[in-house]
């Protein structure tokens, strides 16, 4: 908040009014929707419904299907974070050291970040289908791919599907973020260590922490949320519904399985991890770096 | 010559990292210029085919979709109309409640601020079926409106102006009162002007974002004059070859825009820092 303000008794209310109608209307009245489902059960027939209490919780925690979709969820942001990271940082510190075409390899390397992620599975569709797919029959001579079988295969073909475009997102922050570093930094440091190697570990690294919090959650917001329309246009859950994420699940119980009681409290559920996660990322990791 | 060693070494992994990039896009590309019947029996292309302007004219135009009610072209202007409301929408209503909660006293401030920035941790995906309920309430289904107002309903965009607002050095306020400036005029003739290159930032993210929707339409258009070009991508029916073109013209408008103005975006998102 500013120390100079304007004291008004009414204006201010004219500025917030706009967004708090639309946030009010089509998120809160949601939302207490989410809640009231969440603890109601609802007859077969949509006839009648009655208050629940947990019943609709515990229902999801004896549900073996919710904890395969929490342990998929789980190890795809696991996966997506770590491959994206590395590779954009790699990419990003080459590219912040090249002389020759730097902005040529920044443009073709962050252009996929525009592209959806339904965009994405559709293309990821026709790579991986038995009939046209390269990667299939390379992976296929390699091993004997099958991925509506084999459930390792399965998470290879999301995983490559889910972690595409994200490398470009990873590496637009991270060269922002080794642009922003000070060169006299370098440059003393420089005169400090010769080993490159040893040197962007301990001086470079270092000041990069801020964005690379910043991309872990990020990265984990996306495999959570955004990846729904890679899966929807890929396995759809396949081989059984072992590439299920939480998102997913929670849509096709609901709206194909119109057991909205169960899709309320799964949402429920997913909003207690985000605000773990933020809690997290606020208590622990914010106040453990440091800012240059 | 450790220096040449090296620089040759940084080119070898970013023309690496191009070809993990640019190559698939490439591939999708050039099968859409061959015929669907040539694919069919070789299999995916390298090098382009002669079927460029056949292919491409025959997917716009065509009439597709499951009652082939809808083109392509017809598509892509809803997604057009989608993301410019989304974009406009939350650019003007966050640039005023950040306005509002930066610069005003405001009475029960700490709650509002709560009631603003707490809905971050409700993405769409996760109210997903109460919105289509609600929407379906309100008459909202299948309209312009339906589509956008919930897109729009997010403080991302106000937590970003929120950030640049507190940047700004409390001196202006101080000498814009001076003035005799009221808030309406200080927020016209100063805030706007200053917020340029952050509201171009956020634009073009909230177009983007808007633009790629996918979930969303998939649910609130039961009819296809309303499909847009990121969900008619799996419902569209067609031949192969007229699939590979669609895909390819899917991405064109958000990839065009984040490569022109890709050094205002990143401009904009790192004015905070």
């Amino acid at each position: 908040m500013k120390k100079v303000q304007f004291k008004s008794n009414y204006s201010q209310y004219f500025f917030l009014a706009p967004q708090l109608l639309i946030l009010l209307i089509f998120l809160y009245w949601p939302i207490i929707q989410t809640f009231k489902d969440a603890f109601t059960m609802q007859d077969a027939f949509g006839f009648g419904s009655q208050f629940a209490g947990f019943d609709n919780f515990l229902f999801i925690f004896s549900d073996p299907s919710y904890f395969t979709a929490f342990k998929f969820t789980i190890i795809y942001s696991f996966v997506i974070t770590v491959i994206t990271g590395s590779i954009g940082l790699l990419l990003a510190v080459q590219a912040n050291k090249v002389m020759h075409g730097k902005s040529a390899y920044k443009t073709l390397l962050i252009w996929p970040y525009a592209i959806a992620p339904a965009v994405v599975g559709v293309m990821a569709n026709y790579f991986f289908s038995e009939r046209y797919g390269l990667l299939h029959h390379l992976f296929n001579n390699l091993w004997g791919f099958n991925w509506y079988e084999n459930v390792f295969d399965a998470y290879i073909y999301v995983i490559i599907a889910g972690s595409w475009k994200q490398i470009s997102a990873n590496f637009i922050f991270f060269l922002a973020g080794l642009q922003a570093i000070q060169k006299t930094v370098i440059e003393a440091s420089i005169i400090d260590c010769k080993s490159n190697i040893r040197r962007f570990w301990t001086i470079t690294f270092p000041l990069l922490m801020p964005t690379t919090f910043f991309l872990i959650i990020i990265n984990i917001t996306y495999a959570f949320f955004d990846t729904f329309g890679i899966i929807d246009t890929t396995t759809i859950g396949a081989p059984g519904s072992e590439t299920k994420t939480l998102v997913y699940k929670a849509y096709i119980d609901g709206f194909k399985g119109l057991d909205l009681g169960s899709a309320g409290a799964q949402s429920i559920m997913m909003m207690i991890i985000v605000l773990v996660i933020t809690i997290f990322q606020f208590r622990y990791i914010e106040g453990k770096i440091h800012y240059n | 010559m450790t220096k040449y060693i090296s620089s040759t070494i940084n080119h070898f992994i970013l023309s690496i990292g191009l070809l993990i990039m640019v190559v698939p896009i490439w591939i999708i590309f050039a099968s859409s210029t061959h015929s669907s019947l040539f694919i069919n029996t070789n299999g995916l292309q390298f090098f382009l085919g002669d079927n460029f302007i056949d292919n491409y004219s025959r997917v716009l135009f065509k009439q597709s979709g499951f009652f082939n009610e809808i083109t392509a072209l017809k598509m892509f202007l809803n997604s057009f109309v989608m993301a410019t409301g989304i974009a406009t929408l939350s650019v003007i209503t966050s640039l005023m409640a950040a306005y509002g909660l930066v610069y005003f006293k405001v009475k029960y401030a700490t709650f509002i601020f709560w009631l603003i920035f707490i809905t971050l941790l409700v993405p769409l995906e996760l109210r997903i079926m109460p919105s289509y309920i609600v929407m379906s309430k309100l008459n909202l289904v299948n309209t312009f409106a339906g589509l956008i107002l919930p897109i729009s309903a997010s403080a991302i965009a106000t937590f970003f102006f929120r950030q640049f607002y507190k940047s700004i050095p409390d001196e202006l306020l101080e000498a814009a009162k001076l003035d005799g400036t009221n808030s309406w005029s200080f927020f016209i003739d100063f805030l706007i002007p200053l917020s340029k290159t952050m509201i171009a930032a956020v634009f073009i993210f909230m177009f983007v974002f808007g633009y790629n929707q996918y979930l969303w339409p998939l649910i609130m258009t039961t009819s296809e004059q309303y499909w847009t070009v990121v969900m008619g991508l799996k419902t569209m029916y067609g031949s192969i070859s007229d699939r590979f073109a669609f895909v390819i013209m899917s991405m064109i408008p958000p990839v065009i825009i984040i490569i022109f103005l890709q050094k205002l975006f990143i401009q904009g998102i790192f004015q905070n820092k």
